[in-house]
């Protein structure tokens, strides 16, 4: 992915929609081999120095999830487990997907990957990403001679 | 297999029709994902609901009427910019008609991690009964 403005970087959503729309997930089909499906659906709001993405996906073992920094992408891998059935159960309904999930998403900088939090609330993981020291903006002052 | 596939959307749908009447609340609503199984003695539903707590969700149960209501605070971001989104947040509404006989004091309802779980204990005389065949 070729990006522009590296300096003042500008982060381009169409393009990160695309980038996004090339991930990969099993979840749902359960045939073990890739859908379109998008999940989990991610919100991404950016700021000065850092950028959260929020994600929902309810009912998962924080365990179960597994995130990956490498530069200015993120990787999010993780299984949502079915519900098993007991002796004599039959299911009447099933409109919540299970599955192994796997996404990676471009990020607008890098990123200080030892500085990542997560946490997982209310069926909500949030990730907040530090931009990389080396990678913030500087005012730069001009001399005069 | 595909055409199952391609029929079964994550996207969180909003509650379109099925909400009667006008809430005080604004704010958009979404019907909440579910899996219902039954086995003899009850009927259990989980729901997911994203983003609410214990404290956020009722669950009643009415003129055989069930309902699940969340309310949902957005996650605060402070001052930064939401630039990307592909879930919406809102409140969830969602109810179902239980034809069968409910033993109302002994439902039971339980959130965990977003997702809703209540069992619903069939009365004794719904339940399956085995009837003997005698011989003449």
């Amino acid at each position: 992915m070729s990006r522009i403005g590296r300096i003042g970087w500008s982060w381009d959503p169409i393009r990160e929609m695309e980038r996004l729309e090339r991930d990969w997930s099993d979840f749902f089909s359960g045939f073990g081999r890739p859908s379109a499906v998008k999940y989990p659906p991610v919100n991404i709001s950016t700021g000065e120095d850092d950028v959260v993405i929020t994600s929902e996906i309810p009912g998962v073992n924080p365990e179960d999830v597994d995130l990956t920094v490498t530069g200015d992408v993120l990787t999010l891998k993780g299984t949502r487990r079915q519900q098993e059935l007991g002796e004599g159960q039959a299911w009447h309904r099933r409109e919540r997907g299970y599955g192994d999930f796997y996404r990676t998403i471009q990020l607008p900088y890098n990123v200080e990957s030892s500085k990542v939090e997560a946490n997982y609330s209310k069926g909500i993981l949030m990730i907040t990403l530090p931009r990389a020291e080396a990678d913030k903006a500087r005012k730069i002052s001009v001399k005069t001679a | 297999m595909a055409e199952v596939e391609k029929s079964r959307e994550v996207k969180k749908q909003e509650a379109g029709g099925g909400v009667a009447t006008e809430r005080t609340r604004t704010g958009r609503i979404y019907m909440p994902n579910v899996d219902i199984s039954e086995d003899r003695d009850s009927l259990t539903l989980y729901a997911d609901l994203p983003g609410a707590g214990d404290e956020d969700v009722s669950v009643t149960l009415e003129n055989d009427v069930l309902t699940i209501e969340g309310k949902v605070s957005p996650v605060k971001v402070g001052d930064r910019r939401l630039s990307y989104a592909e879930y919406g947040v809102g409140d969830y509404f969602r109810a179902f008609t239980i034809t069968e006989p409910i033993d109302r004091d002994r439902i039971e309802a339980r959130m965990k991690d977003g997702v809703l779980r209540i069992v619903l204990p069939k009365k004794e005389e719904a339940k399956p009964k085995q009837i003997k065949i005698q011989a003449e």
